[in-house]
C-alpha cells in the first residue's frame, strides 16, 4: 500500500484538471446565472460571447507577439485580456442596444427572449468564423509549467509524477479572484444592491427609483467581462476553436442549472460538481487502487464505471437527478 | 424574327462546337479528396500529384489518339457520408467524369463505392482508403487502391515495435472506419506476436480537452502509446495531453497522424517516437519527387499514391482502348502488374505508345504498385523515428 504515490496519480489525471476546468465552467455558468437572474432569460449566446472575447484577446496577443511585448513566464494573453474586455463589452451593449432592447420595451415573455438569444447566437458563432477561422488557433506562450512530471519526480523522488500547468494554476487564481470581487461587488456597493434589488422584484425597484437601463448596461458589462475571462482561460488551458466554445455550452448550462439558475453561489458550486462528475466516473482507477490497495486485492481490469466516449452524457445525467429532486437547484435559483 | 433565327444558329453552333468537345478530345477524370475536414493539411499535394499524371498524359497528346485529360476536383469532406456520396453523384451525372481518383477516408470511400460507383458502374481508385473492410466490399470489379489495406498496416506496425523491443502497448483511434479497422487489425496482430495490448480505446475527434481520455489510457499504461488518429483533429490533442500529463513520452503514429502538423506541434517532445506511413525506396519515389521539383511537398502521405492512382485509371484506358469505365476496368490489374515493360513517374508517354502497339507494361510508378487479391496495393512502407523535432525515413519495409 502507497498512499502517496496514489494521491498524486488522482492528483494528476484527476483533481488538478477537474479543478482547473470547474473553474472554467463555474465563470461560464456565473455569466448565465447572472443574465437570468437579472434579465429573466436563458442566454444561449453565451458560449459564443465566450468565443468572440477569447478572439479579440487573441488577435491582440498576436499583435504583442508580433512587436516583441511578453509578459516573462506568464501568457502575453493576460496583457491582452483587458483588450478583450472591452471589445466584448462593445459587442454585448451593441447586441443589447439593437436587439434586446426592442423585446424588452415589449415586455416580451421570457421564452421569445431564448428564442432570440439562439439567433443572435447564430450571428455571433458566424461572426467570429468570419474573422479568425474555424481552425485550432494557437496563443498560449510563456512557461508551459509551473511543475513538470519530470521535476516533480527529481524532486520528491516518488514513482508517480505530478504536473501543474501554468494555464491551470493562472485558471483557478483568476477565478478565485474574479469571483471574489463579482461577490464584493453584488453585496457592498450601490449598485451591486440595485441589480440585486431589480432581480428581486422589478417594480419595487423602479419605484424605488432604480434606473433600469443602467442595471440592464452593467449587468452586460459584468457578463462581458466573465465571459471573455473564462473564455480567454479555457483556450489558454486547452486550445481555441470556435466550435468547442460552441459545445461548452452545454456544460455550461447543466453547471448554471444543477447549482440553481440565478444563484451565483450555486453557478459556482455546480461548475464543480459538473467537472468533478465528468472526470472521476469517465477516470480508469486502476492505477490510483494498485497503489491503495494491499496486494491481494489489485484489480486485473481498468476498473472504469463508463467509457469516456459518455463524457457529455454525465452531465445530463445529472441534470435530470438534481430536476427531478430538487426542481430549483442545489442552492435555491430562481428557476421553475 | 431576323435576330431570332441568327441567335438561334449561333447556339445550335456552340452547342454542336461544345458536343464535339465533349467526346472527342477531353476526357473528364473526377478528383474527389477531404479538401475540407480532418484531413485537409495532406489533401492538396494528392490531388496536385493526379492533376500532375493527367497533365503528363495531356501533354505527351496519346491517350486514346490524343485526347486531353482534365481534373474535376470534389470534395468528400472526409467525415461526411451524405456530402461524398452527393458530391460524388454530382461528378458522375453533372461533370460526366469517366473515372473517380478517390476517395480518401475509408468511410466515404465505401459509401460512394457502395452508392454511387456502383450503381453507375463507375471506376474508382482510391489513393488512400485503408480499411481492411473495403477488401471485401461488393464491388463488382469497379473497386482498387493504390494504398494498402491496414490489415497489412498492423502487421508492419507489430514487426517495427517488436524490433524496437517494446511488448507492452497502449491503443487509442479516432472513432470511425479508419480508426478502428487499424487498431482492431494491429490489436491482432501485436497480440498474435505475443504482445500485450493494454486498453484499446476511442477518441472523438473536434474535442477541446482530451485530459480524461488520457487518464484511461496512462492508468492502463504501456511502454508506448499508439495513436490511430488524425494529426488535425483529435490524435494532436490526445499527444499533447498525454505529454502535459506525463502519461506517456514517445508514441507510435500510424499513417494518418504523420505530417508536417506533427513536427510543427510537438517538434523535440515527441523524440523516440517511431511510425510508419505507406511509401518505398523503389526508384519510382525520387523520380517522383524530381518531377514534382519545388511544386508542391511530393514526400506528403498519399501524393505519390495519388499519381499512381491516376496514371493508372488513364493506362488502363489505352490498354483497353476505351475511356468507358465498363471497358477499362478489366484492364486495370493488367497494366499495374508484370509482364511488361517497367514505367516509372514520367515515363506515362511511353506507357501510352506500348499500349497502343499492343504491348504489354508493368506499371511501378511512384510506390512500387503492385496490385494483389481484390485489387488493392501490396503495400510498401516507410518506416520513420523522431528525432531532434524532426521526422527522418529509418528504413523501408
Amino acid at each position: 500500500m502507497d498512499f502517496l504515490n496514489a494521491f498524486i496519480v488522482l492528483a494528476n489525471f484527476v483533481l488538478v484538471p477537474a479543478i482547473a476546468y470547474g473553474s472554467q465552467l463555474a465563470l461560464g455558468a456565473l455569466g448565465v446565472t447572472m443574465i437570468y437572474g437579472i434579465l429573466r432569460f436563458s442566454n444561449f449566446a453565451h458560449g459564443d460571447t465566450m468565443a468572440f472575447g477569447a478572439m479579440v484577446t487573441i488577435l491582440v496577443t498576436w499583435w504583442m507577439q508580433s512587436v516583441g511585448v511578453s509578459f516573462g513566464p506568464l501568457p502575453t494573453a493576460l496583457l491582452a485580456l483587458p483588450f478583450g474586455l472591452l471589445g466584448c463589452a462593445a459587442l454585448v451593449l451593441f447586441t443589447d442596444r439593437v436587439v434586446y432592447r426592442f423585446y424588452r420595451a415589449q415586455k416580451a415573455k421570457p421564452v421569445i427572449l431564448v428564442i432570440v438569444s439562439m439567433g443572435v447566437m447564430f450571428i455571433m458563432n458566424g461572426l467570429v468564423r468570419f474573422i479568425i477561422g474555424p481552425n485550432d488557433q494557437r496563443f498560449a506562450d510563456g512557461e508551459r509549467f509551473i511543475i513538470s512530471v519530470r521535476e516533480f519526480k527529481q524532486l520528491t523522488g516518488l514513482r508517480e509524477g505530478l504536473a501543474i500547468k501554468t494555464t491551470q494554476g493562472i485558471t483557478v487564481v483568476t477565478a478565485v479572484i474574479v469571483v471574489l470581487l463579482l461577490f464584493w461587488f453584488l453585496n457592498k456597493t450601490r449598485t451591486g444592491k440595485s441589480m440585486r434589488a431589480y432581480s428581486d422584484n422589478e417594480d419595487l425597484a423602479l419605484l424605488s427609483g432604480i434606473d433600469p437601463e443602467r442595471v440592464v448596461m452593467v449587468t452586460w458589462l459584468i457578463v462581458a467581462a466573465l465571459a471573455t475571462i473564462a473564455g480567454v482561460l479555457y483556450g489558454l488551458d486547452k486550445t481555441f476553436k470556435p466550435f468547442t466554445y460552441f459545445q461548452l455550452l452545454l456544460p455550461i448550462f447543466a453547471s448554471a442549472i444543477v447549482g440553481g439558475l440565478g444563484n451565483p453561489l450555486g453557478a459556482i458550486a455546480g461548475g464543480f460538481v459538473i467537472a468533478f462528475s465528468e472526470v472521476t466516473i469517465t477516470y480508469a482507477w486502476k492505477k490510483v487502487l494498485k497503489y491503495a490497495l494491499p496486494e491481494n486485492l489489485e484489480p486485473s481490469s481498468l476498473v472504469q464505471l463508463l467509457s469516456t466516449d459518455y463524457k457529455f452524457a454525465v452531465s445530463f445525467v445529472i441534470l435530470v437527478i438534481v430536476l427531478l429532486f430538487r426542481p430549483t437547484g442545489l442552492f435555491k435559483g430562481k428557476a421553475f | 424574327m431576323k435576330k431570332f433565327l441568327a441567335a438561334t444558329a449561333a447556339t445550335a453552333l456552340m452547342a454542336g462546337t461544345a458536343f464535339a468537345d465533349g467526346h472527342s478530345s477531353e476526357i473528364k477524370i473526377g478528383v474527389i479528396l477531404g479538401f475540407t475536414g480532418p484531413i485537409e493539411s495532406l489533401t492538396p499535394a494528392m490531388a496536385d500529384g493526379a492533376e500532375l499524371a493527367m497533365k503528363e498524359v495531356t501533354d505527351s497528346g496519346k491517350l486514346l489518339g490524343g485526347t486531353a485529360v482534365t481534373p474535376v476536383r470534389a470534395d468528400s469532406t472526409c467525415i461526411d457520408a451524405a456530402a461524398a456520396t452527393a458530391a460524388a453523384e454530382r461528378l458522375i451525372t453533372s461533370d460526366g467524369v469517366k473515372g473517380i481518383m478517390g476517395a480518401d477516408c475509408s468511410g466515404v470511400t465505401g459509401a460512394i463505392l457502395a452508392n454511387v460507383a456502383l450503381a453507375n458502374g463507375m471506376v474508382m481508385i482510391s489513393p488512400s482508403a485503408t480499411s481492411p473492410g473495403l477488401s471485401t466490399a461488393e464491388d463488382n470489379g469497379l473497386f482498387f487502391r493504390t494504398a494498402p489495406s491496414d490489415a497489412r498496416q498492423g502487421v508492419v506496425m507489430t514487426e517495427v515495435l517488436m524490433e524496437e523491443g517494446i511488448n507492452e502497448v497502449a491503443v487509442t483511434y479516432t472513432n470511425n472506419d479508419y480508426g478502428k479497422g487499424l487498431a482492431d487489425s494491429f490489436q491482432a496482430a501485436f497480440e498474435s506476436a505475443g504482445g500485450t495490448v493494454t486498453i484499446n480505446a476511442a477518441h472523438e475527434d473536434g474535442k477541446a480537452d482530451y485530459s480524461a481520455e488520457v487518464g484511461a489510457l496512462a492508468a492502463a499504461g504501456g511502454d508506448r502509446l499508439v495513436v490511430a488518429g488524425y494529426v488535425d483533429q483529435g490524435g494532436s490533442g490526445i499527444v499533447r495531453a498525454a505529454l502535459d500529463s506525463g502519461a506517456f513520452d514517445t508514441f507510435h503514429f500510424p499513417d494518418g497522424m504523420i505530417g508536417a502538423k506533427l513536427e510543427e506541434n510537438f517538434g523535440d517532445e515527441i523524440d523516440g517516437s517511431t511510425g510508419q506511413h505507406p511509401g518505398t525506396d523503389s526508384a519510382g519515389a525520387a523520380k517522383y519527387t524530381d518531377m514534382v521539383g519545388g511544386a508542391f511537398d511530393a514526400t506528403s502521405p498519399f501524393s505519390p499514391e495519388s499519381y499512381d492512382a491516376a496514371a493508372l485509371i488513364m493506362l488502363a484506358m489505352q490498354a483497353a482502348g476505351s475511356s468507358e469505365p465498363g471497358d477499362y476496368k478489366a484492364t486495370v490489374m493488367d497494366v499495374a502488374n508484370a509482364p511488361g515493360e517497367q514505367i516509372f513517374p514520367g515515363e506515362l508517354a511511353k506507357a501510352l505508345d506500348i499500349l497502343a502497339g499492343g504491348g504489354d507494361i508493368d506499371y511501378v510508378g511512384a510506390t512500387a504498385v503492385e496490385l494483389i487479391g481484390p485489387g488493392e496495393s501490396a503495400g510498401n512502407y516507410r518506416q520513420i523515428v523522431v528525432e531532434g523535432g524532426k521526422i527522418t525515413t529509418s528504413k523501408y519495409r
